[in-house]
């Protein structure tokens, strides 16, 4: 007989060993990349061009980039993503037609991302003629995004205690008024962990931004829209294949670049819902 | 007078998806009364107090029959819901404050309506929070949050949230059911006061509280109302065999 004590023991530290497991390998790459990156990190890696057929220099054009289509992808995916949620969550009946959309939202998330960049480049390179372009680019992040955004956002609207929306409509606020002012302020930190998943996303993905905006080596910022761009994942895979001989502190250089822009993106959105989740008290 | 009836509804019928919930109704409430209704759970107590108000209306797969009128005006054709809800004000059963500082619940009616001068929303709040009792316990702290008060302060709260609107009606269902006896006092000591300038419907889990504080009490039982009579009478000599058995204990 194996006393409740010893299995209870034995119980946790499986537990223990599970969640070590969990983390081990995201310490591991962060320590790898740490360690093999840091030291090609310098002002020039930072704000130079590359050089040398990517084999010197620096990779300024592609942050800037990265920057571009992921604040381009917010912009596009956040709105849309946040209204089609309330709509979703506050304002459809429970019918087939948005049952259809709920089960379509929750698909589209588990679609490959090479399938949205042949997508963006069928529909916004060639057919709307944007060209492989910032616009065609940001477009196609924001529809791999939306479906996190939508389900995060929704998910935040429907953890607004119900009772919210029964006291501002029987104090005479319209419908839109109990949204715009006793749901939607008390759901922002939750929406704001669907902008945290989507800027990383967003940024971190190559496939789709492979036939619709990324540049293997541009001499020049991109001065519009609907110019060409280089991007960080891209630029990352583009040297690992293509550039024979490259020191590997650059490779493992522009990886960290990519975190640490990817982390303080996210710093942002989690210092306001820090401040939003301090007002939460139910 | 031609029409003495606040509320009158005629062969009001309800229904949640199959469920009867309630079946012609048919009554009237004076002004400036308090109108107790008693009966055990799932009688159609709540959906009674929610049809004058129209929060039913929320509810998937309701439907209903029959007429609900306020002075003479049909609320579904009449009255704009909205404009509704500012002359038939509801407190619910838990105090259910929002997670917002005192002044603006109290604020958030007015604001609603489209009332922006401060001056004139800090009068609101004022009149509303000593109507309900609670203006010397908070006007120290009315920027703070509202969940900081009690729970007998914040039923109080929610009560002068209802007030800030002037409504003419004011729901109360189940005010008291989170609260200890002193907070309970408190509360029926202001609808005592509330009812010279308004008419008040009382829904109650507690007997014993709708015959301290109604005028007249109705018993529902199933969706029906089985009888409806000054409060004396009712807990005194009822003509229904069901009404005695609740109102003596013997179910419910």
């Amino acid at each position: 007989m194996i006393s409740p004590k010893t299995k209870e023991k034995a119980a946790f530290t499986l537990l223990f060993l599970a969640t070590v497991l969990v983390v081990a390998p995201v310490v591991l790459i962060l320590a790898i990349i740490i360690k093999e990156g840091l030291p090609a990190i310098n002002w020039e890696f930072l704000s130079a061009y590359p050089k040398s057929g990517m084999r010197e220099g620096g990779i300024f054009p592609a942050i800037v980039g990265t920057i571009y289509m992921v604040l381009g992808a917010m912009l596009f995916a956040l709105p849309v993503g946040v209204l089609s949620a309330i709509y979703l969550s506050e304002y459809s009946k429970d019918n087939l037609f948005t049952r259809l959309i709920k089960l379509a939202i929750v698909n589209l998330a588990g679609v490959p991302s090479i399938v949205y960049g042949l997508f963006g480049l069928g529909l916004f390179v060639t057919f709307l003629r944007f060209g492989a372009s910032i616009l065609s680019g940001s477009l196609t992040l924001a529809i791999m995004i939306l479906p996190i955004v939508v389900t995060t956002s929704k998910e935040a609207l429907e953890t607004v205690p119900k009772y919210f929306r029964e006291v501002s409509l029987s104090l005479g606020a319209s419908r839109w008024q109990t949204v715009r002012h006793a749901v939607l302020p008390h759901a922002v930190s939750g929406i704001l962990t669907g902008v945290i998943l989507g800027v990383g996303r967003a940024a971190g993905e190559t496939a789709p931004i492979l036939f619709t905006v990324a540049a293997f080596y541009l001499p020049r910022l991109p001065k519009s829209i609907f110019d060409q761009a280089m991007a960080l994942p891209y630029h990352l895979y583009a040297i690992s294949t293509q550039v024979p001989g490259i020191k590997p502190s650059i490779r493992y250089g522009t990886a960290l670049v990519l975190l640490v822009l990817v982390l303080a993106m996210n710093l942002f959105a989690i210092i306001i819902r820090i401040h939003f989740r301090r007002k939460k008290r139910w | 007078m031609v029409n003495p009836a606040k509320i009158r509804l005629a062969a009001l019928n309800v229904w949640f998806k199959d469920t009867h919930a309630l079946k012609n109704i048919s009554l009237e409430i004076c002004p400036n009364e308090i109108l107790g209704v008693i009966g055990p759970a799932s009688s159609g107590k709540t959906s009674f107090l929610r049809a004058l108000n129209r929060l039913n209306d929320t509810q998937p797969n309701f439907r209903m029959d029959g007429d609900i009128e306020l002075e003479g005006e049909n609320i579904y054709k009449d009255i704009d819901v909205n404009e509704l809800r500012r002359r038939v004000g509801m407190v619910f059963a838990l105090p259910m404050p929002l997670p917002i500082s005192i002044f603006d619940n109290v604020a958030y009616g007015p604001r609603m309506s489209g009332i922006r001068q401060i001056n004139r929303l800090k009068e609101i709040v004022e009149r509303s929070l000593k109507e309900a009792y609670l203006w010397d316990e908070v006007k120290e702290r009315l920027r703070e949050s509202a969940f900081k008060l009690s729970g007998g302060q914040q039923q109080r709260l929610c009560i002068a949230r209802t007030l800030a609107l002037q409504p003419e009606v004011i729901l109360f269902d189940e005010p008291c059911s989170g609260l200890d006896p002193i907070s309970t006092a408190k509360v029926e000591e202001a609808m005592a006061l509330l009812k010279r300038s308004y008419t008040i419907v009382l829904v109650t889990n507690n007997t014993k509280q709708a015959a301290r504080v109604s005028d007249r009490v109705a018993f529902f039982l199933m969706g029906e109302l089985v009888e409806l009579d000054v409060t004396d009478k009712i807990f005194t000599a009822p003509k229904d065999k069901r009404t005695n058995d609740y109102i003596t204990g013997r179910f419910g």
